[in-house]
């Protein structure tokens, strides 16, 4: 197929559709409204379901339900939106139900500005809702890539039964870039008749739930769900290298659109000499812990680099991976600023600068 | 090649269309693309502007600081931007809804009548924004003119007379763009 040109925000509507997925719930807000504009019109095209909620917390309760009947279901919000569903993501990891959340975060605390920011980083990684769980979390880069994982994120979160989140920011859902929607094949929705609640005849009832009384029960379902954890570390972690082949001597860390700024960086000083690499993670959660971990002990590997739209959150999980073996620098923007390469670049190269001493 | 083009003007003027249709005849040319808007607290009548990327290689970084060509399409986007243009590159001017000249000796400056093309062919200025494309294509080697003629012919295709019109248009931009770089 051709490729269209097309907005991120839209993009993410029109991949869930080739995703096979007919339900989405949302509540408007910038920067990501476009994607509840375009599923308006285009869902009801394929027989899908679309509700414009009264709020976040009632968007995430009916994907919360459209999940446990079985149902392909997605929403998408942004930043404050998404603290506003954080009691409902704790729910459906709780039930073990899959279902995407999109987060094009916006710079916060509270209401914040509509801007592009990478701040929600913890709230992600961590589980913004209470308990012993996480959501796979996803990081793309470009617009076809954001595509790409849309449509990868509904089978992802089958296989575990557990909710995936795709995080962006105002930028990649603003921008437009071309997109082709067949790069990524569609997977067929597996068999849920073991757990959904689709109407119980001729079959035991099953039950959509995260109450367990019993200590005993509950503590071998967080084992339970601790060992999906462990299994998605094991199996999804995603990354790129970027100018990673000839031995650099600073490894740059960075995701998202702050890596795009940061690979044009890395050309300006590639141009003049200077060795450096980029590692990109794509899943934040599973992170690339291992991978940084093997170049901290690279002899040539003289420090590291974080780059982040935020006051230094991924940056917690660089120095966690690599060990600290090698000075982790940091240079971020915030508050909804994305750094420029001019900047970028003469702060790689300070750094650069001061691995040769 | 990498070229990196700021369109600028006031909200209304239809100029996130034009980087629009540029965007998507460079893609139909194979290259690489980034459309980005500027998006904020903006109102119409407000300044607005986006940047097209269009390059050979993947697309970096779509946050662009000095940009090889920029557009100004009013006084205020020229203000904010006449500084901005990278050294060696263009600026190029509506010449109709200002008469300034850049001191600068390192870009080169075209001065298009945009608005006026379009009330000359069209009775309206509403066009400026066609116009400035054509100019665009005509004064710079960013796209083949078969290219962009054949996205405005798909972008107006259902409606004939209003195609014909903003072709017309975008000829006298394209015509008056090829001189105007000869003359600068």
């Amino acid at each position: 197929m051709a490729k269209l040109l097309m907005k991120g925000a839209e993009a993410i509507g029109e991949a869930a559709i080739r995703a096979g997925c007919t339900a989405y719930f949302a509540y408007p807000i910038t920067p990501q409204s476009e994607v509840a504009e375009y599923l308006s019109k285009r869902l009801a095209e394929v027989g899908g379901t679309f509700v414009q909620a009264e709020s976040e917390v009632a968007a995430a309760q009916m994907v919360y339900g459209a999940a446990g009947a079985g149902v392909r279901v997605f929403t998408t919000s942004s930043s404050p939106g998404v603290s506003l569903m954080a009691e409902t993501m704790s729910y459906m990891a709780g039930s073990e139900l899959p279902a995407v959340f999109v987060n094009i975060m916006r710079a916060g605390p509270g209401l914040g500005g509509i801007l592009p920011c990478q701040s929600d980083y913890n709230q992600a990684t961590r589980g913004a809702g209470h308990g012993d769980y996480s959501f796979m979390i996803i990081a793309p880069s470009t617009v076809q890539e954001l595509a790409d994982w849309m449509i990868r994120a509904f089978p992802l979160s089958e296989k575990y039964r557990n909710p995936v989140m795709i995080v962006g920011d105002g930028l990649i859902a603003q921008m437009m870039e071309p997109v082709d929607f067949d790069a990524v094949k569609a997977e067929e929705m597996p068999d849920v008749e073991g757990w959904a609640t689709t109407g119980a005849k001729n079959r035991p009832r099953n039950l959509i739930n995260s109450l367990f009384l019993d200590p005993l029960k509950l503590e071998e379902f967080n084992h339970h769900l601790k060992e999906k954890y462990e299994r998605m570390a094991r199996e999804e972690v995603r990354y790129e290298n970027y100018m990673m082949d000839d031995e650099p001597e600073l490894v740059c860390v960075a995701y998202g659109t702050t890596a795009r700024i940061v690979k044009t960086a890395i050309d300006v000083l590639r141009a003049e000499g200077l060795k450096i690499g980029l590692i990109r993670p794509i899943t934040l959660l599973p992170f690339p812990k291992d991978i940084l971990r093997a170049e901290s002990e690279k002899p040539h590997v003289k420090g590291f680099a974080v780059v982040e739209m935020s006051n230094g959150q991924m940056l917690d999980d660089v120095k966690w991976a690599t060990l600290e073996r090698k000075p982790v620098s940091f240079f971020s923007r915030n508050g909804g600023i994305v750094p420029n390469p001019e900047e970028t670049v003469e702060f790689l190269r300070k750094e650069y600068e001061r691995t040769q001493k | 090649m990498l070229n990196e083009v700021t369109l600028a003007g006031f909200g209304g003027q239809g100029i996130m269309t034009t980087g629009k249709f540029l965007a998507e005849a460079a893609l139909e040319q194979g290259h690489e693309v980034a459309w980005v808007p500027s998006y904020g607290p903006e109102m119409r009548g407000g300044t607005a502007y986006c940047t097209v990327v269009i390059s050979d290689r993947p697309v970096g970084s779509p946050i662009v600081n000095t940009p090889n060509i920029i557009v100004a399409m009013n006084l205020p986007s020229y203000e904010k931007f006449e500084n901005a243009v990278k050294p060696g590159g263009l600026l190029l001017i509506n010449s109709s809804l200002m008469d300034v000249r850049s001191e600068r000796t390192d870009i080169t400056q075209v001065h298009i009548p945009c608005n006026q093309i379009s009330i000359d062919l069209s009775g309206s200025g509403r066009s400026a924004n066609i116009s400035v494309l054509g100019a665009l294509i005509g004064c710079t080697n960013l796209l083949p003119w078969e290219s962009i003629e054949r996205v405005v012919t798909e972008k107006f295709a259902k409606k004939p007379k209003v195609l014909e019109m903003n072709l017309k248009i975008l000829r006298r931009g394209y015509d008056l763009g090829v001189e105007g770089l000869k003359g600068s």
